[in-house]
């Protein structure tokens, strides 16, 4: 049973087609990812499933309830998780207290948020920094903050937005590691948007293609990376297969 | 306990004990820098925790005052059901303004341009309101203040002090408490940035307009206070834009978003006015606006040399 179905959405900012006719579904369980060239519109449609825009045309189903009309606090607390490509700490707060906010949607109190915020940290490898103010991390713990924020608000679905961007490979090993020992201890389904191919060929176990705002592949890796269409989009790109 | 909690008792403790040191002069300034620490910590909780910049929060502190002052002139009802009108009218005025702000996405210097506007507004309204006086200002009954009459809340200085205390010492419990509960988590997380506070599943329209309805209710109380503390109300001074000037000048001199800022402020400020004041007049000197040039002056060394406040620093140092 898939937990996210995306139906045919499109998206236009006044005359540029950012996502056209999009349609894929993400299985419960699964590791979705979602790739393509600068600009094919992979942020755009996650934008949409997150509710920061609302699709022109098409719907979107999470748990086979619409919630293409939802605004983003209401996207959060139905379950869907979201990390954001250009990472917004809340630099003025420490670590904890920033993945405490997050805990708070499901923990009223401010003592147990805090003990599920702690052991979030621990999980991402950021427990000897929780007290640090959060403008002082680096960028790689700024992307481990992001994911940890999220998770914090216990999500059925995670959106990943290029969170392995900007990490050196063995760093981008501990996080494929972290989101495979999620999905499999916890349960937690993943949708990532992901340039970096070694952590997608890695994680996912189903890939859809975006080129030009249209989907041009779906399938397995091995199938998604042997596809002429794929190829084509790709040529004379750089990629770390 | 900690060395926080140590220093906050033996503040409290010089503050209770402080009327029985003071003459009725320096009593007043001890009034009146309470005064500004509650209404900066009321003003605190819209800026410093929740990120609204309001202008105009001497709209609340003269709506309130005027609600109370109305029932006692008109009908002699006492402040006690004065406060609750005065608090029930700024929360709905607080949540007009929040409303019609955070539903058209008005943020930033436009939302503190209608908070102003709002203020003007209300100023100009009450200057044609006949019932309250207009122009002319309303004046209340001035009974003998020697006994402490709490129903009517007409007393000593001694009185006006203590009530201070209480009201400025509340604010400060509430606020501390507000800061580690869900509450203000959600608020620092919207003053932040507020798209990732979206994100994170918080309703941030609705959180936007607690923090207005809790900071416009406080207010309202120094408007009561207010009220029954002068005794004479006048649309050209209690809304004026000064005066929402003066409430935010302490928690900014002190530090926005801090819970000792606003008191910290509030008495350095108050001090330093007063004090120069009384110097000026010492030495004969009276030179019309000499106070504002004074309080422009140590405005920009603060912003200049401590853009957090005093207080971030101060705490530093004494290791809070």
């Amino acid at each position: 049973m898939s937990l996210l179905d995306v139906r045919s959405v499109s998206k236009h900012f006044r005359g540029l087609r950012a996502v056209h006719e999009v349609s894929f579904d993400v299985a419960e369980g699964g590791i979705q990812g979602l790739i393509g060239p600068n600009g094919a519109g992979k942020t755009t449609t996650f934008n949409m499933i997150a509710g920061v825009y609302a699709p022109d045309t098409g719907e979107i189903l999470f748990a086979g309830r619409a919630i293409h009309r939802l605004r983003p606090d209401e996207i959060c607390a139905a379950g869907i998780g979201r990390t954001f490509q250009i990472v917004k700490p809340f630099a003025g707060l420490s670590v904890l207290d920033n993945v405490m906010v997050g805990a708070f949607l499901r923990e009223r109190h401010a003592a147990n948020a805090r003990a599920a915020a702690a052991k979030i940290l621990e999980r991402l490898g950021l427990g000897a920094k929780r007290d640090l103010p959060a403008s002082s991390l680096t960028l790689p713990d700024r992307k481990r903050l992001e994911v940890a924020r999220a998770l914090a608000t216990r999500p059925k679905l995670l959106l990943l937005d290029e969170v392995m961007a900007g990490l050196r490979p063995t760093e981008c090993d501990q996080m494929v590691a972290v989101f495979r020992e999620l999905n499999r201890a916890d349960g937690t389904t993943i949708l990532l948007i992901e340039h970096v191919m070694r952590a997608v060929m890695a994680l996912a176990r189903q890939i859809a293609v975006l080129h030009h705002g249209a989907l041009i592949a779906r399938g397995t890796p091995e199938q998604v990376v042997r596809d002429p269409a794929v190829l084509e989009c790709y040529l004379g790109e750089e990629t770390e297969v | 306990m900690s060395r926080a909690s140590v220093s906050l008792a033996i503040l409290a403790a010089i503050l209770v004990a402080l009327p029985f040191l003071l003459g009725n002069y320096a009593l007043s300034v001890a009034t009146l820098i309470l005064y500004f620490a509650y209404t900066g910590q009321a003003w605190n909780v819209m800026m410093g925790f929740a990120g609204q910049l309001s202008l105009g929060h001497a709209v609340y502190v003269g709506v309130g005052a005027y609600a109370a002052g109305s029932l006692f002139f008109h009908y002699g009802i006492g402040p006690w059901a004065g406060v609750l009108l005065a608090m029930a009218l700024c929360v709905a005025l607080g949540l007009i303004i929040g409303f019609l702000a955070f539903r058209f996405r008005i943020s930033g210097v436009y939302f503190a341009l209608l908070t102003i506007a709002f203020a003007e507004f209300t100023r100009i309204g009450f200057d044609h309101l006949d019932w309250t006086g207009g122009p002319g200002g309303m004046f209340l009954r001035v009974a003998q203040r020697d006994t402490w009459d709490l129903a009517n809340f007409r007393g000593p200085p001694l009185m006006y002090y203590y009530a201070m205390l209480a009201l400025a010492a509340g604010a400060f419990a509430l606020c501390a408490w507000l800061l580690r509960s869900r509450a203000g988590y959600y608020w620092q997380a919207i003053r932040e940035d507020e798209e990732a506070a979206q994100a994170l599943g918080i309703n941030t329209f609705r959180w936007k307009l607690l923090a207005v309805a809790i900071s416009a209710a406080m207010t309202a109380v120094a408007g009561v206070f207010f009220a029954f503390y002068y005794n004479n109300l006048f649309p050209e001074q209690i809304f004026h834009i000064s005066r929402s000037i003066e409430i935010i000048l302490g928690p900014v001199i002190g530090g926005v978003g801090t819970l000792f800022g606003p008191v910290l402020g509030a008495t350095v400020l108050t001090l330093l006015s007063d004090g120069i004041t009384e110097a000026l007049a010492a030495v004969g000197w009276e030179i019309p606006g000499i106070k504002q040039v004074f309080y422009g002056v140590v405005l920009l060394a603060v912003v200049m040399f401590l853009p957090n406040g005093i207080w971030p620093a101060l705490a530093r140092r004494l290791r809070l």
